[in-house]
């Protein structure tokens, strides 16, 4: 299994989806060999082979300044240096080496690789083995790039390995159909396994700190509606939609606001689309990446968690935020969605239908509570058990057709 | 010595169903159940569904019934029809109350009394419940001109007081389900006394025979499927023995619309009346002729409300979650502003927010039993059905407030 990273070291639900499939996949008697681009302990996955491909830390594996690295793209097209490991085009070339010494020693019965960072080293393990590939795709560029059209190299990549692949998982029909539309790969090779949630690993002992969010906690107290946005704030968000829906809806009645958890390169271009709007007293912006304690007490604080995005494979926020007791308002744009029916949902677009649900909610607990109520039912059906199963099921077939 | 019989009973409705209504359309608009000028496909659309039921339904049944008739000087069947679905009727396919008063008019076609707007307004106020009872026995005679002496309320729903209520009121017979807990070692398949009452009688739905032809008859995954009418006869036949009558009760719309016609539907209910009614034993019975001809066979009570809905038999697809019974608080609480103002055409939207459909599309309890399918809605959601209603209510709030100067506009 090809990976980018693992917890403890990671920054996104990537690494929380790859640990969770990964140790289902061993309860049910898979080996795995688990490859990431750093070296570093990972306490709790023993139940794994974990290789580091490189001796860099966890923090350098996407090289200086992510992999927009300016320097990665005034010269795309240099061939990189091995020995510089400062970029990420190289600490992927270095990743490559590594999965084909170690696919020349044992020769995996799969190759499953998460998306584009490890795609590459995945096409060439096939190369060399003719073991099936499965492609996992967790986020495309496209969607990364908030339906602009994003980096062309990395497409290249995602499309040279969605060609190469066996078979495509995707995260969602949101994402099965971008591959489809976007990359023009046929429909039916691939196959839509939904992301889930680990509920244990939620720290359920953990108490509402009403001093972190104090002043929205006075508002609470005069009868106001929170509303949640965790994430980055970027295009792909969708924010300026919801922005724009906030204040529609306090048109019709004021007492909502709404907590902007995160940073990102929109957060200038919303707080003056706020201020514009005449709604800036409204909206609270974090204005930094809320971490553990934070995040939990931003979920517990707050009525409504939406997901306003313009694309999004997954979402796992969501489940997390209906954990806490949120109700969910989806964008009918968000892969997550499909698996919930006790939500609201809306086009990303359609602020006068956000406006009107939000309202709906804030106005009447019956509404607030079936929703917060109902959909903590549905999530607990759902589980990463079942991913694996439907993983396995998967390589099962692969293998009859690789031995024909 | 009465003839051993079969009770046929249809049950005919058409909701108006609430368009999607938002928050900024309150105080600006009310025209709320005009869905048709704003999403026309949308079936929500009233007049595209009415138009859509009467031509796999309401036509070809009210076809097949008048041939029966015509063919068998024996064949009878009883009919309810709300007041809604009549008004719809007469706006977009009068032709059907033409047919309708053509069969009542060969006196083998009783028509059975209800609320006017499919309402579960019994029990939430019986002043306007009796009102409504009334407005159908109204039009009913206005337009077939034959007074009601059976009475079924919303949803067969039924309990002891609701016999005693329409024992009072003078009608004849009540209908309900003959669910087993209630019926214990009893079988439906006679008439029966509801407890506590003096003259009235109580004929009970034998739902496996009912059911098997509403809800499993197209059904292939059905061990008995395909079900045809020799096999059908022969049921009815073992079920009824020495007793004296099977009443078959169901949705009108069972006939074209639940079970399709290219499930063999029609063509299946004239064989099986064909094949009953060629035995001399047999006959039918209007629901009035089946209470005339037979003496109760015991007494029966249901303290408990029991109606002919889902497993439960109660109404929780109604009432069951804190949604819904916030929609029916809200709607009744405004009885008495409502009907001081003398407005009718409020007073008419409001007692059109009561039909039960309403509240049944934001049912949620589908959701536990993974039978998100088993129910049919006009909404993506019951949140989004509920959020509509509940906007509604709003507009009626501010008509009261602003027209009236009566009621609170309270959020």
């Amino acid at each position: 299994m090809l990976g980018w990273e693992l917890p403890p070291h990671h920054t996104g639900g990537l690494g929380v989806a790859c640990y969770n499939i990964a140790k289902e996949l061993a309860l049910e008697g898979s080996q795995i060999d688990f490859v990431v681009p750093y070296t570093a302990a990972h306490p709790g996955s023993e139940f794994m082979t974990v290789h580091c491909a490189t001796d860099l830390l966890p923090d350098d594996r996407f090289g200086l300044g992510v992999y927009d690295n300016p320097v990665f793209f005034s010269n795309p097209l240099l061939r990189a240096n091995d020995n510089d490991l400062c970029d990420i085009r190289s600490v992927r070339e270095r990743y490559c080496k590594y999965v084909e010494k170690l696919v020349s020693h044992s020769k995996p019965d799969i190759i499953h690789a998460h998306d584009w960072l490890t795609m590459d080293a995945g096409v060439r393990a096939k190369e060399l083995t003719s073991a099936p590939l499965v492609v996992h795709v967790h986020a495309t560029q496209f969607d990364q790039a908030g339906g602009k059209s994003g980096n062309p190299l990395i497409h290249e990549i995602e499309y040279n390995a969605l060609m190469m692949a066996d078979r495509i998982v995707a995260v969602s029909n949101v994402t099965k159909n971008v591959i489809v539309e976007k990359y023009n790969i046929p429909a039916d090779k691939i196959e839509v396994i939904h992301n889930s949630i680990d509920i244990a690993s939620f720290s359920d002992s953990h108490k509402y700190d009403t001093r972190t969010y104090k002043y929205l906690e006075s508002l609470k107290e005069e009868g106001y509606t929170v509303v949640l946005y965790l994430g980055r704030l970027t295009i792909q968000k969708g924010l300026s939609h919801f922005i724009r829906a906030v204040a529609r809806a306090s048109e019709k009645y004021d007492k909502i606001v709404l907590l902007l958890a995160g940073e990102g390169d929109q957060r200038n271009d919303l707080i003056k689309l706020a201020s514009e709007l005449g709604v800036s007293d409204k909206i609270f912006f974090t204005d930094c990446f809320v971490h553990g304690k934070q995040v939990r007490d931003a979920y517990m604080g707050s009525d409504i968690f939406v997901m306003s995005s313009v694309s999004e494979p997954f979402g796992l926020t969501a489940l997390e935020a209906a954990h806490y007791g949120n109700a969910l308002i989806i964008s009918k744009q968000s892969g997550v969605g499909e698996v919930l029916d006790s939500v609201l949902r809306y086009d990303f677009w359609d602020i006068d239908l956000l406006a009107n649900q939000l309202i709906g909610i804030a106005t009447s607990d019956a509404l607030k509570k079936s929703l917060q109520q109902d959909v903590q039912r549905e999530y607990n059906r759902i589980s990463w058990h079942d991913v694996a199963i439907s993983c396995l099921r998967m390589y099962k077939l692969l293998d009859k057709a690789a031995v024909v | 010595m009465s003839k051993r019989g079969i009770v046929l009973y249809l049950h005919a409705h058409q909701p108006y169903r609430v368009r999607k209504y938002s928050v900024f359309d309150t105080a600006e608009k009310h025209d709320y159940f005009d869905e048709a000028g704003y999403d026309h496909e949308s079936e929500r659309n009233n007049e595209k569904v009415f138009k859509k039921v009467a031509d796999k339904s309401y036509r070809p049944m009210n076809a097949l019934l008048e041939k029966l008739l015509n063919e068998h000087s024996d064949f009878k069947v009883s009919l309810s029809i709300t007041g809604v679905f009549i008004e719809q009727a007469e706006k977009w396919a009068p032709d059907i109350i033409d047919t309708f008063k053509r069969i009542v008019d060969t006196g083998r076609v009783e028509i059975v009394a209800e609320t006017y707007y499919h309402s579960l307004a019994f029990f939430y106020s019986m002043v306007e419940f009796e009102h409504q009872v009334a407005a159908h026995r109204q039009k009913i005679k206005e337009l077939f001109g034959v007074d009601t002496k059976v009475f079924r309320n919303t949803e067969l729903s039924y309990n002891d007081s609701m016999a005693k209520w329409a024992d009072e009121y003078g009608f004849k017979g009540i209908l309900a389900e003959g669910w087993d807990p209630i019926l214990e070692w009893r079988s439906p398949n006679y008439v029966y006394k509801p407890a506590g009452t003096d003259n009235i009688k109580l004929l009970l739905k034998n739902y496996r025979l009912s059911d098997d032809v509403a809800f499993r008859f197209g059904d292939r995954n059905w061990q008995q499927w395909p079900l045809d009418a020799d096999k059908y006869n022969e049921w009815v036949n073992v079920a009824l023995g020495d007793q004296n009558i099977v009443n078959l009760f169901m949705d009108y719309e069972t006939f074209g619309e639940h079970q399709w016609e290219d499930t063999g539907i029609f063509n299946f209910y004239k064989a099986f009346i064909d094949k009953w009614l060629a035995n001399p034993a047999n006959t039918c019975y209007t629901v009035s002729e089946a209470v005339d001809a037979f003496e109760p066979a015991g007494e029966i009570s249901m303290p408990h409300t029991v109606t002919w809905a889902d497993t439960e038999r109660d109404l929780t697809a109604w009432l069951g979650n804190t949604m819904q019974q916030e929609a029916l608080r809200y709607v009744y609480s405004l009885e008495d502003d409502i009907m001081r103002t003398n407005d009718l055409e409020l007073i008419s939207d409001w007692r059109k927010l009561q039909i039960s459909d309403h509240v049944y599309y934001m049912c949620t309890k589908w959701f536990n039993d993974g039978d998100v399918h088993a129910y049919f809605s006009p909404y993506e959601s019951p949140y989004d059905a509920f959020l509509s209603y509940i906007n509604v209510i709003r507009d009626l709030r501010w008509r009261l407030y602003c027209h009236h100067h009566t009621g609170g506009l309270n959020g």
